[in-house]
């Protein structure tokens, strides 16, 4: 019923009437460029925001309350501040890295923000190896983590860098594991036929128990991925003052906080295309009302709202858990996630052999 | 490059020192922790103190007695009504004139809710040491009732000056008691909010379970007094050992523990919030009537050598007086509590990684204007 297919097609076919056919990419290209972008910023502002207003639900207090109704214009103001900073340079720090980081960390959150599906027909790019491409990208970032603290030529930025260095190398295993018991069940790495082969339900609910252990392990190490609480040690402001940003100032660590606030997104948004059905409404099997009633949710509201529940639940870990030890976080993905998420992934690659799922 | 004295310190290449400190959000003020680490590994400390001296022993000896209870709220800026009684019960003593037991009763009531509201600032401050940062706001929350109190009876907030020798400033307020009494209520269904956020949380237990062990000889070698001590197993509370003001009328249990790792440390400071509201709740019905200051001529003690000690939140505070019988002190000295808990830090923690120190200098619970009076 939503299908945004036929508008962006009616815009291809308007683009290449009219110019000729490397001028209508040009064009189409930098539509795109610019539609993500300022999506990207207007999400990522917004995510703050909420935080704002989630951490301090949890914590007594009302949050950002007094520019704009509810404070919701707090974070663009926040974001004028920063930009009109100044930008401090360290005299002995490496200026060419210093100064590119925060440009890999923040590019690599683009890049990914690229291929997921919003709706039907609502994707910029439609890969056959979407799961692949994300996953690779949004592991970029780490390299801009670990420039940033190198070249800051901070004792403390270093110790925060080495740590998001050790941290997401580990938790990408168990990320990648638990997507890919997902994979094996849908036979298909591209995420609209992920999200096709979920039509008859979810795979969090059709894939068993086995889907739902990698539900978990995927929300656990996707939080460590991101580098939030419980597992900010990269950050970890009161050990490290703020980690491997501690020398940036104005816009570049504007750079590290949107960046951090993206990728959260695109955890959760993975989470969503893969384990709750992307943009699929919710269906219950044989209930032809509910089922009419829930189709005229639009699908974009249905994979927004489904990722905003999976980023609450983020944000709820790190308003209510102490942060753990480095040794203990390296230990609780070697010893724990990665061979339960190898053991669950031999589980389904038996389910899915015998076809033993719904 | 030029060697530098930490150069010559270090014993490995891979060895390297950070400045925890003066300025860095764990050291809870201007604490400087010189810290050699070898990758996230702590090797040694070196604490340096200082950052904050002001000569409160030195600026004393030119003020009376009463005019020296202003300096004293600002060494122990937690503790501001012990450090107050501590000064008042030395005076009184070198006097040898006892106060009413109307004042006893209110300056033991004082003394418990300072202890109450110096843990729930420890306990915000430690869960956000590891990284828990709504344990700062529910802290703040039930301490801001104890603050409204002093605030009604004493009219100021953080260093009140209510206590001075010879008995109090003024008479509390009307409303004391049924605030009081209030709060006890309210914060006995609070409290148990503490452990739910906190004592019970996995990672919470983790991260403080056998960090950081202190055995009971290394809490009397260094002089490691109050909670720090306690959870090491070294009876040192002084309100049971030389009972002073109402506390040989109250019940109340000595919280000791022998694991003395960080965990327990944060035990007995728990617990103790606990016995404070039982020993405030046995006190504040029963506040008898009397006079709330002594008639007194002058304030002097007269010549010779005197020692009070009390117990802080932090642990014990004496004060040392010698006088030669003019309304000043000769000399006086404080012995601070956190002076002497601090030192242990390198014997502690040296070993643990670096998110470990931060955990255990939480569980020592310092504050920096007391090390450096």
């Amino acid at each position: 019923m939503y299908d945004f297919a036929p508008l962006i097609d009616s815009i291809n076919t308007w683009l290449n009437g009219h110019l000729s056919p490397l001028w209508a990419g040009i064009v189409s290209m930098v539509l795109l460029g610019v539609a993500i972008l300022a999506f990207y910023a207007v999400l990522g502002l917004y995510l703050v925001y909420a935080e704002r207003k989630i951490c301090a639900r949890m914590q007594n207090r009302l949050g950002p309350n007094r520019v704009g109704p509810g404070g919701l214009f707090q974070t663009i103001a926040d974001l004028i501040k920063l930009l009109l900073k100044e930008l401090i340079y360290i005299q002995n720090a490496d200026a060419l890295l210093f100064n590119i980081a925060p440009f890999i960390v923040i590019v690599a959150s683009i890049m990914a923000i690229g291929s997921i599906p919003f709706a039907k027909g609502l994707q910029a790019v439609d890969l056959n190896i979407g799961v692949l491409y994300i996953l690779a990208i949004s592991s970029m970032g780490v390299i801009g983590v670990l420039i940033a603290g190198w070249a800051s030529n901070n004792k403390y930025s270093v110790i925060g860098a080495m740590r998001s260095g050790a941290q997401v190398i580990s938790y990408e295993l168990s990320v990648g594991l638990a997507l890919l018991c997902i994979i094996t069940y849908a036979g298909s790495m591209q995420l609209s036929e992920i999200i096709k082969s979920q039509e008859d339900g979810w795979w969090l609910f059709k894939g068993h128990i086995p889907a739902v252990i990698a539900f978990v392990i995927y929300l656990i190490a996707g939080t460590a991925e991101t580098n939030r609480g419980p597992f900010d040690l990269a950050e970890a402001e009161s050990e490290l003052t703020a980690g491997f940003h501690t020398e940036y100032s104005g816009i570049k660590f504007a750079f590290f906080f949107l960046a951090e606030y993206m990728n959260m997104f695109i955890i959760a948004a993975l989470a969503t295309t893969l384990f709750l059905g992307g943009w699929l409404p919710f269906h219950i099997y044989n209930f032809t009302f509910f089922n009419n009633l829930m189709d005229y949710i639009p699908p974009v509201i249905w994979f927004f709202t489904k990722t905003a529940f999976v980023i609450y639940v983020m944000m709820w870990f790190k308003w209510t858990f102490p942060r753990l030890r480095i040794d203990q976080l390296l230990a609780l993905e070697w010893k724990y996630l990665l061979p339960i998420s190898l053991l669950n992934l031999m589980v389904i690659s038996f389910l899915t052999l015998m076809q033993w799922h719904f | 490059m030029e060697e530098t004295i930490v150069d010559i310190n270090l014993k490995d290449k891979e060895e390297y020192v950070i400045n925890m400190g003066p300025q860095h959000p764990s050291t809870h003020g201007v604490l400087r922790f010189e810290t050699c680490l070898q990758g996230e590994k702590v090797k040694w400390i070196v604490p340096h103190c200082g950052y904050i001296h002001r000569g409160i022993e030195k600026m004393s000896e030119k003020l009376t007695y009463p005019q020296m209870i202003h300096l004293t709220d600002r060494m122990d800026y937690l503790s501001a009504h012990i450090n107050n009684e501590a000064v008042a019960l030395c005076v009184e003593k070198a006097m040898e004139v006892e106060v009413s037991d109307r004042v006893k009763y209110i300056r033991t009531i004082l003394a418990e809710l300072t202890r109450i509201a110096s843990h729930q600032l420890w306990w915000s401050a430690f869960g956000m040491d590891l990284g828990a940062l709504t344990t700062f706001f529910y802290g703040l929350r039930d301490r801001e009732k104890i603050l409204d109190i002093f605030e009604e009876t004493t009219g100021s907030r953080l260093t009140q000056s209510y206590i001075t020798p010879g008995g109090l400033m003024h008479d509390v307020h009307p409303n004391f008691q049924k605030k009081v009494k209030e709060f006890c209520k309210y914060f006995r269904t609070k409290l148990p909010e503490y452990d739910e956020l906190l004592t019970g949380n996995v990672i919470f237990r983790e991260r403080t379970i056998g960090i950081g062990y202190m055995s009971k000889e290394d809490a009397i070698d260094f002089g490691v007094t109050g909670p720090s001590g306690r959870g090491s197993g070294f009876h040192c509370d002084i309100r049971k050992i030389e009972p002073y003001s109402a506390y040989p009328k109250v019940n109340f249990n000595e919280i000791t523990f022998t694991e003395g790792d960080t965990y327990h440390r944060y035990l007995v400071r728990i617990k103790e919030m606990w016995e404070s509201l039982s020993i405030i709740e046995q006190l504040v019905d029963n506040i008898p009537q009397g006079p709330i200051m002594l008639e007194l001529k002058a304030i002097k003690a007269p010549k010779g050598d005197f020692y009070q000690r009390v117990e802080t939140a932090r642990g014990e505070l004496g004060v040392y007086i010698v006088s030669d019988g003019a309304p000043q002190p000769a000399r006086i000295h404080f012995r601070t509590p956190n002076f002497s808990n601090l030192f242990i830090i390198n014997k502690i923690s040296a070993g643990h990684k670096i998110a470990d120190l931060v955990a255990i200098s939480g569980s020592l619970d310092l504050v920096i204007p007391d090390i450096d009076r």
